[in-house]
């Protein structure tokens, strides 16, 4: 019973980290149809920038966090008017093509200028404690990703479904030509979204170090994780990516906690079960 | 994104024979070039031909059926796996291995198409990821037969012909393995210029007109996944016999990806695309990633966002356009 408890929560709070990173991408592909495989490079950037700040400028955690959100955007505000835009429009090929290119350039020119080497970023002393929930002890970190995933979710909801923004988005997505008839800046809709969506990558690779540790080869890594998590629950669909999120992270989990030596089998088993029963995704929309 | 070149009317089948006879002709002739010219990195050559087939075979199903896949891997290594195995049990005859390689690749294509053409556009990509991610991982946990992380080794294939025998210099292993790519590419062009190959470049270019007319689309797309399983079977057999050894690397991603680029670099779709793609790729890595893998990957990175932008249709696509300005000027300085 403790066991599966832990298993639980653990489950949970990876979930809700694989969550917090992985709702920009399904964002960027569901609503403005780009298959952005460079989504993973960029929480690396953001994880990079929080290790710096906190490990060798000795910054608080919390304003490490701003700092790494705020650098990622900055960096990719640029790339998304030089390289992003150009493919909007394109197949899913170039778009695959071109952000595998991107990411080979982020981990090259990181890793030229941080070192091959493993990337921490030490918590603070409140997080790193357990913190005791009556019926159990948990470490507060876990606690504070599962918190914030809920909050992005309940905030990306809000602002999609509820604010002018969302409507303005979500008509630039339905029928572009339209929209920029009746007045709509699609070109900023779009560059809004592509900035929410990497500020999210970045403030979950933060979050989520302790669970997919900031490393060389982080973007490569996990390229498939993030890529499979979010055609699974359906791109563009917050409650779609939430499900998949809190499933493939209670699978992985399991697997690992209780057969370790099969590695990613259950994980990819399961995705190809999903993916042929329902190939738009648990909650995909129509095309 | 990328258009096939359209197939100029004025190409009468006299003349395209004559230009896919000078095809194979040059094919043999870089071969044999780099038989004379690099005795001593022969077996990085092989390689690059055991690789020449993943691509190939990889074009097939992007470039001729517009099938975008990141899996291609998981029918290489089921051919080297395969032609592995039978190694170590006692079958030694060469051109046998590479029959079971082709054949195991085949099965596999079989399956992996059943699988994938059950989705389309961004989830069938995931489809691929998946089944050579998962086959990865059986491959890891079935030590007993594939030998685990540790791989296969260990195999002395029998002497070619009874004659030459598979030595250290790779000279043999190299002429076999440049006399495959020859014969491999023969029957692939004579495959994709048959009213078959003709329906999945429709189908690639117009689903719904190619069932108008009346053809199924899933027997043949599966049909194809076999043969392109057939031949990247086949590379996987090559690379086990040339290297005699069979790693878990032969069944990942990362070769997937990389034959994806390799595969673009040189141009979708005409099938020497595949194998300059392949050869200028493995090429500048093997210099290169020597000095700093880093700086490979930057450099890597950099192409593709470049070809994306400037050439979508590849270094061969890029080299027809050159050729046909060029032609084209000549032809209104002369009379």
């Amino acid at each position: 019973m403790q066991t599966a408890l832990s298993i639980a929560l653990d489950a949970f709070a990876y979930g809700m980290a694989l969550f917090i990173i992985c709702i920009g991408l399904s964002l960027t592909m569901g609503l403005m149809r780009l298959v952005n495989l460079a989504h993973g490079a960029f929480a690396m950037i953001g994880g990079y920038i929080a290790s710096y700040a906190v490990r060798n400028l000795g910054l608080g955690y919390g304003f490490g966090i701003v700092l790494a959100v705020v650098g990622t955007v900055l960096i990719a505000v640029p790339l998304e008017r030089l390289l992003f835009r150009r493919i909007y429009d394109r197949s899913e090929l170039s778009q695959v093509l071109m952000t595998i290119g991107i990411t080979f350039c982020v981990i090259g020119i990181t890793n030229y200028f941080f070192g091959p080497t493993l990337k921490t970023i030490p918590l603070p002393t409140e997080l790193a404690q357990p913190i005791d929930l009556g019926f159990r002890s948990i470490a507060g970190h876990r606690l504070f990703v599962i918190a914030s995933g809920l909050v992005v979710a309940g905030g990306l909801w809000f602002l999609i479904e509820r604010t002018g923004f969302g409507i303005h988005l979500r008509a630039a997505v339905e029928n572009a030509p339209m929209s920029r008839a009746l007045g709509v800046r699609t070109e900023l809709i779009y560059a809004a979204s592509f900035a929410l969506a990497i500020g999210l990558a970045a403030f979950g690779g933060v979050v989520g170090a302790e669970f997919l540790p900031i490393e060389p080869y982080y973007a490569l890594r996990y390229m498939v994780t993030f890529l499979v998590v979010v055609s699974v629950g359906g791109a563009g669909s917050i409650p779609g990516a939430l499900v998949a999120c809190l499933l493939l992270g209670a699978i992985d989990v399991t697997g690992r906690y209780l057969m370790p030596d099969f590695g990613n089998f259950f994980f990819y088993l399961a995705v190809i079960l999903v993916v042929c029963a329902f190939p738009r995704g648990l909650m995909g929309r129509a095309q | 994104m990328v258009q096939a070149p359209a197939p100029s009317a004025a190409a009468t089948p006299a003349r395209s024979l004559g230009r896919d006879l000078a095809g194979f002709a040059l094919i043999a002739l870089a071969g044999l070039a780099g038989y004379w010219l690099f005795p001593d990195n022969l077996a990085f050559l092989t390689r690059v031909i055991s690789v020449a087939l993943l691509v190939l075979s990889l074009d097939l199903i992007v470039g001729y059926c517009g099938i975008a896949s990141l899996g291609q891997a998981a029918l290489y290594g089921a051919g080297a796996y395969a032609a592995g195995i039978a190694c170590l049990n006692g079958v030694t005859e060469p051109f046998l291995l590479i029959l079971i390689g082709a054949a195991a690749g085949a099965v596999t294509g079989l399956l992996m198409g059943t699988v994938m053409l059950r989705a389309h556009g961004l989830p069938q990509l995931v489809l691929s990821i998946a089944i050579v991610q998962l086959l990865h991982e059986a491959a890891n946990k079935l030590a007993w037969l594939t030998g685990g992380s540790d791989g296969l080794a260990g195999m002395v294939p029998a002497p070619l012909f009874g004659l030459f025998e598979f030595d250290l210099w790779g000279r043999a292993a190299y002429l076999f393995g440049l006399g495959l790519l020859l014969v491999v590419f023969v029957a692939l062009k004579l495959i994709v210029r048959s009213p078959f190959g003709m329906v999945c470049r429709g189908l690639k270019e117009d689903p719904l007109r190619i069932s108008a007319l009346g053809i199924s689309a899933f027997p043949v797309l599966l049909r194809m996944f076999v043969i392109s399983g057939a031949v990247a079977g086949a590379g996987g057999a090559l690379g086990a016999i040339a290297t005699q050894v069979v790693g878990l690397d032969s069944l990942s991603f990362e070769l997937s990806a990389n034959a994806l680029v390799m595969l673009v670099l040189g141009g979708l779709g005409n099938l020497y695309g595949a194998l300059i793609g392949t050869v200028v790729f493995m090429a500048v890595e093997h210099i290169v990633a020597a000095i700093n893998p880093f700086h490979w990957m930057t450099l890597v990175g950099a192409l593709l966002i470049a070809i994306v932008l400037f050439a979508p249709r590849g270094l061969s696509g890029t080299l027809d356009e050159a050729a046909r300005i060029l032609t084209r000027g000549q032809r209104r300085a002369g009379p």
